[in-house]
């Protein structure tokens, strides 16, 4: 439970030998882990295209019915729709390791430009959505713990669970309701007010991350405001939803932790008990947050394809079910491959950190 | 009486009332809550031709037509949608379209993860390998995108009734199948190693025999336990898919998801009723069953469990954990499960 420290901040008095073997373990692990991207790309890679073709060529689904037929065939062939399945998967996983995800039909656009153009939105409300989850998640958390089988604490359980239990899209619902239409104090959607998007595309190369293309601006005070007021709604909406988790995650490790003797010698030696819950209960119960940190970019990428929806952000999630509606199923493919290779990439950073911090992981 | 409600009684080990025993205080509260809620919610769903006033696609009565996003009062006591559907018939009915999703999903994958997972951990090898690489890649994925592509693949994106239904649930069984995989592979693992396995392999026990007979029933304890949150978490995908558009179509059957979808423009015009009352029957169908599913969980590890009523003898099913071994793993676990929305 105590092994918090870092590899290298090993005392000074131990053997040499055991540490070089605990840093070349880590060294394996990083390259097992590594290597194990690939295959879980792959897999989910393929299982998208198997599921995506059984339903037939994207092209009739997209267009079929507003094309005469002959045109219709003449686009298939075009774009190699009538060649045998096999052929086209392995075409497919070729293109998709050298970085090409197709081009959407509906607006003939490469898929990679849609992450480029989207990619920036989501990574801002994901951003918002974690800072609102530690905000709520890890205090409460670490209250809940404390105040075991207490009234807060049963408060603050019933609020996790109801964390979890409302959808993203009707947290979103009501929030716009009471704090857009009924109170009128913030903005009921988008990222950012008309004004303040035409001052940001008008920024020399734009990154389409509004928070950084802010600086730019000639009035960066005005414009973070107004961003930060359209971010709230999104970013809590979101949040919650990873707060309950964290809440809960805090709660039974800083359980867990509590009853340590450490604690209980630390408790002896006179440390305060808020210090106790804040630093010597709290340290070593952090470490199963940045495993599930993880698995949380993962639900916060598919909370966020709701959440986009409900408040028009324009961002990936956005996007995806615009190209839904319009049945363009070779754009909703590549988005959802691209996110795969996103998630299966910070699931190994996250898991690299991890291992970092707790030697216990590797193995 | 004695052999059916005593302390060791076939009525006390069933999963759901053996816990209700055990637990008190707060976490009975809670179970309890959870039990009441999931109940109104089947009963909703069963009686649902009784309670409600019109069909779920009912536009008309005898005084004509209902008129679209009607305030609330009257005829319509919660209110007509914008398309024109009463309100309050539309959550009750959609209670009935949750629960059926619930069922085939929960049932479907059941029987494809226990399965994948018993034979994947009794077999081991390569097979074990390849099955576990995918089942984690399937879990790491945003379970919503996974679902959508599955109902693309089984719906082209619009259904019928059996059709939107089963192309909910199946979606959701895809999503689904690694976690009950993952966890019946792990306590197969575990228990291959038992004495008991080995002396039946020895006196020559076929191994399906085993596996059903010596290692299955042993594994399921923790399955009430992810059963409860998958139902819950079939509701929410049910409702996010529903969201997205690929919900059932309104003259089909009621559906909570798609019900809030139309009701997005509504809320800018400060018209409330359409999204709160299905938004509010989405919410309280999954608090019902997470109730459960959490005071399960808390009985469970004995980490969280507070205290045992002195008078009931803890039974073996008490001391389940989702993955064996790691004790701080564990409650990561589940909560990670649980995480997937």
């Amino acid at each position: 439970m105590t092994t918090t420290q870092l590899e290298g901040s090993a005392p000074a008095g131990a053997p040499a030998r055991a540490q070089r073997s605990g840093g070349n373990k880590l060294v394996r692990f990083i390259i097992v882990r590594f290597l194990l991207i690939f295959p879980t790309i792959f897999i989910l890679v393929t299982m998208v295209f198997l599921l995506m073709r059984t339903i037939g060529d994207p092209i009739t689904a997209a267009l079929g019915g507003r094309l005469p037929a002959e045109q219709l065939a003449e686009r298939i062939h075009e774009a190699g729709y009538d060649r045998p399945i096999w052929v086209q998967y392995f075409e497919y996983i070729g293109q998709v390791f050298t970085g090409n995800f197709g081009t959407t039909i509906t607006d003939n656009r490469p898929v990679v430009d849609v992450l480029v153009r989207y990619g920036g939105a989501t990574l801002e409300l994901a951003f918002y959505a974690l800072i609102v989850a530690f905000i709520v998640g890890i205090p409460l958390g670490m209250l809940a713990g404390y105040l075991r089988d207490k009234w807060p604490d049963a408060i603050l359980r019933i609020f996790a669970i109801l964390c979890y239990a409302t959808p993203v899209f009707f947290a979103g619902l009501l929030l716009k309701l009471i704090f857009a239409v009924n109170l009128h104090v913030l903005p009921v959607a988008g990222r950012a007010s008309v004004r303040t998007e035409l001052s940001l595309t008008r920024v020399d190369n734009p990154t389409g991350i509004y928070l950084i293309d802010a600086l730019k601006t000639p009035n960066p005070g005005a414009v973070y405001a107004d961003l930060l007021q359209h971010a709230v709604l999104p970013g809590v909406a979101l949040g919650l939803l990873t707060a309950g988790i964290f809440l809960r995650l805090v709660r039974t490790n800083v359980i867990g932790t509590l009853s340590m003797e450490y604690i209980d010698s630390a408790r002896s030696r006179g440390v305060r008990e808020f210090r106790l819950v804040t630093n010597h209960a709290m340290k070593p119960a952090l470490i199963p947050i940045i495993t599930v940190i993880g698995l949380q970019i993962a639900v916060l990428l598919g909370g966020a394809v709701l959440t986009e929806t409900t408040f028009e952000w324009k961002g990936l999630g956005f996007t995806l079910a615009e190209y839904l509606t319009a049945r363009d199923f070779v754009a909703v493919q590549g988005i959802v491959a691209l996110l795969a290779v996103i998630v299966a990439l910070t699931n190994f950073i996250v898991d690299i950190i991890a291992a970092i911090i707790d030697p216990r992981v590797r193995y | 009486m004695a052999s059916l409600t005593g302390p060791r009684g076939l009525i006390n080990r069933l999963p759901i009332v053996h816990q209700l025993r055990q637990s008190v205080g707060l976490q009975r509260g809670m179970l309890i809550a959870g039990l009441v809620i999931t109940g109104l919610f089947v009963l909703t769903a069963i009686l649902a031709p009784l309670l409600a006033p019109y069909g779920y696609s009912t536009l008309r009565d005898e005084d004509g037509v209902f008129g679209a996003q009607q305030p609330p009062g009257g005829k319509h006591l919660l209110g007509t949608t914008v398309g024109g559907y009463d309100v309050l018939s539309r959550v009750i009915w959609g209670t009935q379209t949750a629960l059926i999703v619930i069922i085939v999903a929960v049932v479907l994958s059941i029987f494809l993860g226990v399965f994948l997972g018993l034979v994947s951990g009794y077999i081991g090898g390569w097979v074990d390998r390849v099955l576990v690489v995918i089942a984690d890649g399937v879990y790491a994925f945003p379970s919503l995108l996974l679902a959508i592509v599955a109902a693309i693949a089984i719906s082209g994106g619009q259904s019928s009734f059996w059709g939107g239904i089963m192309a909910a649930a199946i979606s959701i069984t895809v999503v689904f199948i690694p976690q009950y995989f993952r966890v019946i592979r792990a306590e197969t693992v575990r228990i291959k190693s038992e004495a008991y396995v080995e002396s039946a392999m020895v006196i020559g026990s076929s191994a399906p025999r085993i596996m059903t007979q010596h290692v299955l029933r042993n594994a399921t304890r923790t399955l009430p336990l992810i059963f409860t949150l998958n139902s819950s978490e079939a509701v929410l995908t049910l409702a996010g898919l529903g969201f997205l558009g690929f919900g059932i179509e309104p003259t089909a059957a009621a559906e909570w998801g798609y019900d809030l979808n139309k009701s997005l423009s509504d809320v800018t015009s400060g018209i409330w009723w359409t999204s709160l009352f299905p938004g509010l029957a989405i919410v309280l169908a999954v608090l019902g069953i997470t109730l459960v599913g959490e005071s399960l969980n808390d009985l469970a590890d004995p980490r969280l469990r507070t205290r045992r009523r002195a008078d009931v003898a803890p039974a073996p099913t008490a001391a389940a954990s989702v993955v064996p071994g790691g004790s701080l793993t564990d409650a990561v676990d589940l909560d990670s499960l649980e995480a997937r929305s």
